[in-house]
């Protein structure tokens, strides 16, 4: 049977999902090998270096750089106090004497005659990483953090914005087609992630992050309403620092389009359990996805059962249209035929024959996508 | 005639894709005679970049039906029957080459240092400077978020003075800056500032980085001298940066010349053939990410990487910095614009669809332009003559409103336009490729178009750089024949006149002497474009401008000169410069629809 790989978007009922959480600089780890972790737990903790002062003593005291080092009443690795003297002119008997200060607490990290600076650098900047998810600890990685493992309900979406959050699913809209409104989010779904259908508009965006929604996932959203949101336009698909209350999970894509019933049904079924969730998406080389983690309650840690690779598009695969023309629309592909096809476009392209509503059509391979994985 | 080198395979390990050729001396030339390529293999699973090249090459194998692979070692040399003589390669997989430079003024010491980083390959985070109104701690913020490859410092003039430059070096200090790869390796700096600091240099940064130290980027104001610098770059980028990316050692044990920064050997190849044919050249290569632009004016050699200009992953960034309504001045229909906005957004996160319908090829042909305009305009920008340079002036410049730092880029003494990246080497028609260059570009008067089909450009790049002294002369003729016969598209000859025209009226006769003693006489008309088809074959013009008006030779003098066509043919293109659309809808829709049809640029149907 013909064959075509189309990289798809996972939909897993039941995964074990493995997570890397690391510190940015080497540091220490706090739990060990098979220890259960909530998605609370601080799993490692290290120290950046702190702020960097620049003082140039030179100047202040108007003197040659290279006379700085007999002005200096401190040394390098002193510590410091916001305040305490750092150099200091002999001035004339004792009198009118000129003097920098430290600008902060923190240490004499180093002293140059040929500039005049000193640099004192503040105290080290404590960095904690959580476990995200709940789970056990697969493995440790020395100094540098852990791998998680979880039993998990596992789902990516296509898009999204705002970093790790977590909160209990709450199913809003009744189907995949439905638009989630304004009017259907309110105070008590504070910390909550809640579950449209086709499409969040602004007004709704806004009020759930006014409400302190924790997260939502929804099928679609206009791409000119990010600007609104973000404070700027969003040039290049990188996200996950907005310091945003509520993270958005797109699942199909700009505009409104009806989420996947496999999506959709996946979250409906896990309405009320715990889920962590996280919006940051990197459309480049090692490309990132939005994704929404679901623990299986007493999930042992079997191999995962229901996932599997994405097997490509065959004859009878049921795929969407994930460009203009028939954008979003749902079809079972009838037939995959290996010669080149010109479009509309004059492009020549490997084509799939694909039933809509009913009717053939040819779509190129490119412009289609799996959307139910079984 | 015996040749030293019969066969050469070449690769090029991009981002997503390895490409393969074979370039084999046939029929007393150097011809390419098959490509094969295979996805990258530097990321997980397989970490492991020489996988995909010999994916690459057993598409080659297949295809020639030559044995060029015994297991995985490729076997050398040429015996006839199997090998190759010589392998070379370049790369840009993992994200390239990296790099921050620092410089002691922004617009001069800067300026070079981000030439010379550009020049050899490489992306330039952020150009770090004493001037640059970020106070020390803010600059050592950014160097730690952004963990370079590495590091190039320059500033201050040779025997000049010390203090700025050693101000910079103190900030790279406090920084501890890590590499991007690897967390065991000091992080390389090249200092290139004034000769006097480099004890200093040492003292302040030898501990904390892997230091080199060459000669100074600008000894003098007056002068630049990037090559020490640049080939550093690509010294480094070997036994460092290389060295990190998974299957990289093995894969530079193959090769018998270094790897290059892929963009580092487009560039050299770019700068070889404006020097051989002594022309004016223009490069662009356009991707889903980033649009480089090569040009070398007045024998100076520029790149410029705009890092989120792209058809792809920052197709977005396009609208939001050309603004839809530039977008739309291109596209002659009317549409909705927020579904436009989503569909454009759509294609941003699912990068890899393609235009199905004419009405999507003609709103990505006009994104292209948008993206292309903007990249050149901030090409012209940086390609500049030195800033800082005092000239003496005599009385008669003083009416001259020139000054340092004006850009090299005159269109008017372009020769070769070239273009490579999906939009425009895959266009379905080669009249749009033609017509997204001249659009974008804006040429004038007498400019040779061309696309790179397959974008060979960089495995003839390092193939012309291999300095192995018996394999050099054959190398280099080998790069330059392919280039020639089997790399470039030639699309035509593009003829614009400029000047101060009215509406309609003539603008210049071209008269025109073909290969077969016939004769032709266009008249260019303000406003219109015409073409003609002409083959790639040698073209006598006597061109005659109206008065006021310029093709090359000065306001109303007329220009002889030889000219090519070539696929498309030849363009006369009377819409002076700039290229300005009617604010009236009606009569830009109608503009647009004739440019069009004039150069047969889509098929005929509801929209055209």
């Amino acid at each position: 049977m013909a064959h075509s790989y189309t990289p798809g978007l996972k939909v897993l009922k039941k995964t074990l999902f493995k997570k890397e959480r690391i510190l940015p600089l080497k540091g220490k780890v706090l739990v060990e090998k098979g220890d259960s972790l909530s998605p609370d737990t601080i799993v490692a903790s290290t120290n950046l270096p702190g702020n960097v002062q620049m003082l140039k003593v030179n100047n202040i005291l108007n003197i040659e750089p290279r006379d700085v080092v007999d002005c200096l009443v401190v040394k390098e690795g002193d510590n410091v106090k916001k305040g305490d003297i750092i150099a200091e002119t002999p001035g004339v008997f004792g009198m009118f004497k000129s003097s920098v200060e430290s600008p902060v607490d923190g240490t004499i990290e180093s002293i140059s005659d040929s500039t005049g600076r000193v640099v004192v650098r503040e105290a080290p900047i404590p960095v904690e990483v959580d476990a995200y998810v709940s789970g056990t600890v697969d493995k440790v990685i020395e100094k540098e953090g852990i791998i998680l493992k979880s039993d998990a309900a596992f789902i990516q979406g296509i898009f999204g914005i705002a970093g790790e959050k977590r909160g209990e699913l709450t199913l809003i809209s009744n189907n995949p087609s439905e638009e989630l409104t304004a009017d259907q989010i309110t105070k008590d779904m504070a910390g909550k992630i809640l579950i449209g259908g086709s499409f969040l508009s602004l007004e709704a965006y806004k009020k759930a992050m006014d409400c302190k929604v924790a997260g939502i996932v929804v099928g679609g959203f206009n791409y000119y309403d990010l600007k609104a949101v973000l404070g700027y336009d969003l040039g290049v698909a990188i996200t996950g620092t907005e310091k945003l209350p509520t993270a958005l999970i797109v699942t199909e894509g700009y505009g409104s389009i009806p989420m996947s019933n496999a999506t959709f049904n996946l979250l409906k079924s896990n309405d009320g359990n715990d889920a962590s969730v996280n919006g940051a998406t990197q459309i480049r080389a090692g490309v990132i996805r939005p994704e929404i983690v679901i623990p299986i309650k007493g999930g042992s840690d079997t191999e995962d059962s229901l996932s599997k690779e994405p097997e490509g598009i065959q004859e009878g695969s049921t795929v969407r249209v994930i460009r203009s023309p028939n954008f979003g629309k749902i079809g079972i592909v009838t037939s995959l035929p290996s010669e080149l096809n010109k479009m509309e476009s004059e492009t020549m392209v490997r084509v799939a024959e694909i039933s809509i509503d009913g009717k053939n059509t040819l779509i190129p391979r490119a412009n289609l996508e799996m959307v139910e994985l079984q | 005639m015996s040749k030293k080198i019969k066969s050469i395979l070449a690769t090029d390990c991009g981002s997503t894709t390895t490409k393969a050729i074979l370039i084999e001396w046939k029929d007393d030339r150097y011809r390419l005679t098959f490509r094969g390529e295979a996805p990258t293999t530097v990321e997980a699973p397989f970490e492991d970049v020489t996988k995909g090249v010999l994916n690459a090459v057993m598409e080659v194998e297949e295809l020639s039906g030559r044995t060029i692979l015994d297991g995985d070692k490729i076997i050398t040399p040429d015996d006839g029957s199997k090998g190759v003589d010589i392998y070379v390669s370049t790369s840009s997989a993992g994200g390239g080459l990296q790099m921050m430079v620092a410089g002691v003024v922004k617009s001069m010491s800067g300026e070079s240092a981000e030439r010379a980083a550009l020049g050899a390959g490489s992306i330039v985070m952020d150009v770090l400077a004493s001037n640059d109104g970020r106070l020390p701690h803010e600059k050592i913020t950014r160097i730690r978020q952004l963990r370079p490859d590495m590091i190039l410092l320059s500033g201050g003039t040779d025997g000049g003075t010390t203090t700025h430059v050693m101000e910079l070096a103190e900030i790279l200090a406090a920084a501890n800056p890590r590499p991007r790869l690897g967390q065991n390796y000091k992080l390389p700096v090249i200092y290139a500032g004034n000769n006097k600091a480099q004890d200093s240099i040492r003292d302040t940064l030898g501990e904390i980085s892997d230091l080199d130290i060459v000669d100074n980027i600008r000894p003098v104001l007056e002068q630049e001298n990037l090559e020490p610098s640049r080939d550093k770059i690509h010294d480094l980028f070997m036994e460092h940066v290389m060295a990190q990316a998974p299957g990289y050692k093995k894969l530079m044990s193959w090769t018998d010349a270094p790897i290059m920064p892929t963009p580092g050997a487009v560039g050299s190849l770019i700068e070889m053939i404006a020097k051989k044919e002594g022309i004016s050249v223009v490069g662009v290569d356009i991707g889903g990410a980033t649009t480089d632009i090569f040009s070398v004016f007045e024998e100076k050699f520029n790149r410029t990487v705009s890092a989120n200009l792209g058809m792809s992953y920052s197709i977005c960034n396009v609208l939001a910095e050309s603004g839809l309504d530039n977008v739309l001045r291109w596209v002659p229909f009317d549409i909705n614009r927020s579904e436009l906005t989503n569909r454009i957004g759509n294609k941003m996160i699912r990068p890899t669809t393609v235009p199905q319908s004419l009405e999507e090829l003609v709103i990505e042909q006009a994104i292209a332009r948008e993206a292309l305009r903007l990249s050149f305009i901030q090409h012209k920008a940086f390609a500049t003559s030195l800033k800082g340079v005092q000239s003496e002036r005599t009385i008669s410049d003083a009416f001259e409103q020139s000054s340092s730092g004006q850009s090299l880029v005159n269109m008017m003494d372009l020769d070769l336009l070239v273009g490579s990246g999906g939009v425009l080497s895959h266009a379905p028609r080669r009249q749009q490729s033609a017509r997204m260059l001249i659009d974008a570009f804006m040429p004038e008067g007498i400019t040779q178009l061309a696309v790179d089909s397959i974008f060979m450009m960089p495995q003839l790049g390092v193939l012309a750089n291999i300095d192995k002294k018996e394999l050099k002369d054959d190398a280099s003729q080998a790069a330059l024949e392919v280039f020639d016969n089997d790399c470039l598209i030639r699309l035509g000859t593009c003829i614009t006149p400029v000047g101060n025209a009215k509406p309609k009226s003539k603008m210049a006769d071209v008269v025109m002497s073909f290969k077969d003693g016939s004769s032709k006489t266009i008249e260019i008309i303000e406003g219109s474009i015409e073409t003609l088809e002409v083959p790639y074959e040698e073209v006598k013009v006597t061109i005659t401008p109206s008065r006021g008006i310029d093709v090359g030779a000065g306001k109303g003098e007329t220009l002889d000169s030889v000219i090519y066509g070539g696929v498309v043919g030849l363009i006369f293109d009377g819409r002076n410069r700039p290229i300005t659309l009617s604010k009236d809808s009606s009569e830009r829709i109608d503009s647009l629809l004739n440019w069009s049809n004039a150069v047969d640029e889509y098929p005929k149907g509801d929209l055209f």
